[in-house]
């Protein structure tokens, strides 16, 4: 199954081969990792997309993590109300004289062409990764040449900061 | 005296290089022995350390200085320290740092590291020492700014020491030891990211006295933690109380006195039987302080299946991670039963239960056929247990004389047993009888090693020899690597593939070469003269003994099976011959 782990880490030197280090370790498999600042200087976030076999190891994966020293704060936040978002660039091939029916597949989709060249252009999407999966798709009959996805960041919605940090509430 | 107390911490102030800062935190933090090795990046930290006052042991290998730090840890609770050079040093002590790490050991591990201006270039004794160690230290650092590594030291002292204790490690360059700042210890140490939990949450204790007020086979296992926590008297107590039978895992052993009619002996490949059914019967299980090692539980299929699982640990990461767990207490050991021992709450009525386990010890004790024309491995263990009254500090290595110490040693207190458990480090047992011995003066220590082992740390008899420590190195000589032996006999059709040495060296010459006293025995006679001279005499000494060399450990539990599928439990058990 497919969990959505978040977590604020002290952004120190060695820090994301410590996570990345503890993923091979236990066998954690990663779809996606996207690491970036925070609001907060010194402190950083992580967004992991990790495929688990069940909810052992799943709440494995938390507790580990919270081991780490530099880890602050970890939730998995597959089960509750969240923006996950992505962003890919995909080149396509195409001929000038397809370049319009591209503008109006990708319409829906809000995806912009960033770049044009003469037997190629540059589409950018950003969404949850379901969409970029869809446009991907539809686009493939063209001739994709290359693809280039961030992976998933996500929080969750609302006012609230992310709900239960194990950290500071572990009632167990 | 409150003039005093400025001019001291206007004197902490002052600036000073970063080896002789080093220095000044040990002291701070009292550290009373460090092991360690010199080399090239570590010069300007045993440049001051020359005069600095601070006890040295100068191992004559890294690995015997990070085993001594384990036993020295193990024994007095208190942090180890090591020091080791950079590149070659440091890479010694991986093997040391994986065990301490999988045994929750407190140390406090030094490396130096090439200048920060060649970092990177492959220099001259360079080794990643931080990316090595990432996966095998509780924490590590490599300090990058002189006005860090006060924080950072004592930040190291704190991570080892609280929560479930391990190793943190220090990667200082050389830049970093002669280049001056400010020393000031007295800083808050503030570490958001790590808070361990040392309260048993309410809920679930009250939980845990309800299912101990309905169980009828309740058993308690109890690990290490209890010893990392101080708490044999409140296990004690507790056990008492609710009439509830204890069992230890390997490193448990000492928590529990192993002579209370409520002990029923270690668990897992090698326990006893009646630990082992009482694993598999029970209908309450009570963890205090064991993470469920593989060879603790054998199969988990078969493992506790009809109890309620209850497990008490400091680390959370480890409740559930193996066996299921109904009720999780996330506490120091010690807390934790403190809290039980004053609920109210109906003790278990384990009368029944209690009668069918004493019955079982009674009609499966631990076996073994002696034959006093030979040295019986087991015969020889329960010789030393007397004439030590059970009160020495044992160390082991690893093997077949490990089991057969754990299971014929009975130790009635604790802080008396250090083993190498998880990792099962063969050269453990006697460097970290050194740590054992410097952590208590007046103790008797025995390092029990085997004849396979001993070769992979002897060169540490050095160190005794120098130090005068009055330890009695047992050699049980069988002659081969009996443990692998062992598993060649039973699951490879007796194809001993370089498991048999029949022409180990002369160990008795060998103690003569390190200039200590060496005994041989061939006889149960012979075996119990030479320990009665070894014991009369207060000086190190190696003892040699030719035990039978095809003995094996049993009962046993062979790897895939469950605990009540043990094979060797009764006398004559066919599987036996
Ligand atoms: C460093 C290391 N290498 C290999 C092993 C695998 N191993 C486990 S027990 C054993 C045999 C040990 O022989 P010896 O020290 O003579 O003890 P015995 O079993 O004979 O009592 C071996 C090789 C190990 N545990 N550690
Ligand atoms: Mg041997």
């Amino acid at each position: 199954m497919r969990r959505i782990i978040t977590m604020t880490v002290n952004n120190r030197p060695g820090v994301l081969n410590r996570i990345t280090g503890l993923f091979t370790k236990r066998h954690y498999n990663i779809e996606s990792i996207t690491v970036g600042h925070t609001e907060t200087e010194g402190v950083s976030r992580m967004t992991f997309v990790v495929n688990v076999e069940d909810e052992r190891t799943a709440e494995q994966i938390t507790k580990q993590l919270n081991k780490q020293i530099d880890v602050l704060k970890v939730n998995d936040i597959t089960d509750q109300a969240i923006v996950a978002r992505e962003l890919a660039l995909i080149k396509v091939s195409v001929t000038p004289a397809l370049r319009q029916e591209i503008y109006t597949l990708i319409e829906p989709f809000r995806a912009s062409i960033v770049d044009v060249s003469r037997d190629s252009l540059v589409v950018q999407v950003t969404g949850e990764p379901e969409k970029v999966e869809a446009l991907i798709d539809l686009l493939k009959p063209y001739g994709i040449k290359e693809v280039a996805r961030t992976g998933t960041t996500a929080f969750t919605r609302g006012s609230q900061k992310t709900a239960a940090s194990y950290k500071t509430a572990f009632i167990i | 005296m409150a003039n005093m107390k400025v001019e001291e911490k206007r004197a902490q102030k002052t600036k000073m290089s970063g080896a002789l800062m080093l220095i000044e935190a040990l002291k701070a933090e009292n550290v009373e022995v460090i092991f360690g090795y010199p080399g090239g990046a570590v010069l300007p930290i045993y440049d001051k350390l020359y005069s600095s006052g601070v006890f040295h042991v100068l191992t004559r290998h890294e690995q015997g200085a990070i085993h001594a730090a384990e036993g020295y840890a193990r024994i007095s609770g208190k942090p180890g320290v090591v020091i080791a050079t950079s590149g070659p040093g440091a890479t010694n002590i991986v093997t040391g740092l994986t065990d301490a790490m999988i045994d929750s050991l407190p140390l406090v591990v030094f490396t130096g590291q090439v200048a920060s201006n060649v970092i990177g270039s492959d220099a001259f004794q360079e080794a990643d020492v931080v990316g090595i160690t990432m996966p095998i230290t509780k924490h590590n650092y490599q300090v990058r700014d002189i006005q860090e590594l006060p924080k950072i030291i004592k930040e190291a002292f704190h991570i080892a020491t609280t929560g479930r204790p391990g190793p943190v490690l220090i990667d200082i360059p050389k830049d970093m030891t002669t280049m001056e700042g400010e020393f000031d210890y007295e800083q808050e140490i503030h570490l958001p990211g790590y808070q361990p939990t040392i309260h048993p949450n309410h809920l679930q204790i009250r939980k845990l006295v309800e299912a101990v007020s309905q169980a009828k086979k309740p058993v308690i296992l109890a690990g290490a933690g209890v010893l990392h926590a101080n708490a044999s008297k409140e296990l004690q107590q507790y056990a008492e109380q609710q009439h509830i039978p204890v069992i230890h895992t390997l490193l448990g052993l000492g928590g529990f006195p192993a002579d209370h009619p409520l002990f029923l002996g270690m668990a897992g490949m090698h326990g006893t039987y009646t630990a082992n059914m009482a694993l598999y019967e029970c209908d309450l299980l009570i963890n205090i302080g064991a993470r469920f090692d593989d060879r603790v539980t054998g199969n988990l299929k078969y493992f506790a299946p009809n109890a309620t699982v209850a497990h008490i640990d400091i680390d959370p990461a480890e409740i559930g991670k193996n066996v299921p767990t109904k009720i999780p207490i996330v506490s120091d050991a010690k807390e934790a039963l403190k809290e039980l021992i004053h609920q109210e709450g109906k003790p278990a009525d384990t009368t029944a239960w209690l009668a069918q386990l004493n019955e079982w010890k009674k009609q499966f004790p631990l076996y073994y056929k002696n034959d006093v024309q030979t040295i019986k491995p087991q015969k020889l263990i329960e010789m030393i247990y007397e004439f030590t009254n059970g009160e020495a500090i044992i160390t082991t290595d690893v093997g077949q004389h490990q089991m057969w110490a754990a299971q014929y040693y009975k130790f009635n207190k604790p802080h008396r047993w250090v083993t190498s458990g998880g990792l099962g480090t063969m050269g453990f047992g006697l460097p970290a009888a050194i740590g054992a011995q410097l952590a208590d003066k007046n103790a008797t220590v025995i390092s029990i090693v085997g004849d396979g082992g001993f070769q992979m740390t002897l060169q540490e008899l050095s160190v005794i020899r120098e130090l005068n420590l009055p330890i009695k190195v047992i050699i049980v000589n069988n002659q081969s690597l009996g443990m692998v032996r062992q598993w060649q006999e039973i699951f490879y059709e007796k194809r001993y593939s370089h498991s048999l040495i029949p022409n180990q060296p002369d160990f008795v010459k060998l103690a003569e070469a390190y200039n200590m006293k060496g005994f041989r025995a061939k006889t149960e006679a012979e075996a119990c003269e030479i320990l009665k001279q070894a014991f009369s005499l207060d000086e190190p000494v190696l003892l040699d003994f030719h035990v039978t060399a095809d003995e094996n450990v049993y009962p046993m539990v062979a790897p895939g099976k469950g605990l009540h599928e043990m094979v060797g439990v009764k006398p004559c058990d066919e599987s036996l011959q």
